[in-house]
């Protein structure tokens, strides 16, 4: 059985051609239990987030992680970036916050 | 009124609303707590929602949204964005800027 991770990275490479696909699971900094796949962070670089605003990339990934996000995802961090951008950017995604426990509520 | 009206209200009532777990001074969660110090830093007031003590807004406003998570911040009435973005935009000065001209004036 594929894990959450593997089908984020699997959905999201078929959702448009990716120059940079990197899916952490940061669940074990969080208050969920050991193995959990609740909080991951998602670093896409492509080109096919040229011409859209950052809600608009943000809403094109939400839409094809629907269902991961209706089921068990609680938190996704997403660094949407063009080539360029990630170029200026010395191709580095920054740091998740920490957990401060509130995510059982 | 119907939820998807009180939304409405607070998101066309308020220039700047920020949605999120806890408050700016007790916040919840890891993004929250981030998402509200940058928009702290800009130094004007602001609306906040707790979504954990309101559960039907905490439901209701993801669809509204288009936007599954928290935080949320609006300003003029449109989703600027949640944690990441406002992370961004408040690291190279936009969110300052952006906030400096929809805020009202803080009363001394």
């Amino acid at each position: 059985m594929s894990t959450v991770q593997q089908i984020i990275e699997q959905k999201l490479s078929e959702m448009l051609s990716c120059d940079f696909l990197q899916v952490l699971n940061e669940s074990h900094g969080h208050n969920v239990a050991k193995g959990s796949e609740t909080h991951f962070k998602v670093t896409l670089v492509s080109e096919g987030f040229e011409g859209l605003n950052r809600v608009k990339r943000h809403q094109k990934v939400y839409a094809t992680l629907g269902e991961e996000l209706n089921n068990g995802v609680h938190a996704l961090a997403l660094h949407l970036y063009t080539p360029s951008e990630w170029r200026s950017k010395q191709e580095q995604s920054p740091e998740s916050p920490q957990c401060m426990g509130g995510s059982k509520r | 009124m119907d939820i998807m009206d009180t939304i409405k209200s607070q998101i066309e009532s308020n220039a700047v609303i920020l949605y999120m777990k806890g408050s700016p001074n007790a916040p919840q969660c890891g993004f929250s707590q981030r998402a509200s110090q940058a928009v702290m830093s800009c130094g004007k007031r602001f609306a906040y929602v707790d979504v954990l003590s309101n559960p039907e807004i905490r439901s209701n406003l993801p669809k509204y949204a288009n936007w599954p998570t928290f935080p949320q911040l609006w300003v003029n009435g449109e989703l600027v964005g949640g944690c990441d973005i406002i992370t961004e935009m408040y690291e190279n000065g936009e969110l300052k800027t952006l906030i400096d001209a929809a805020a009202p004036e803080t009363e001394e």
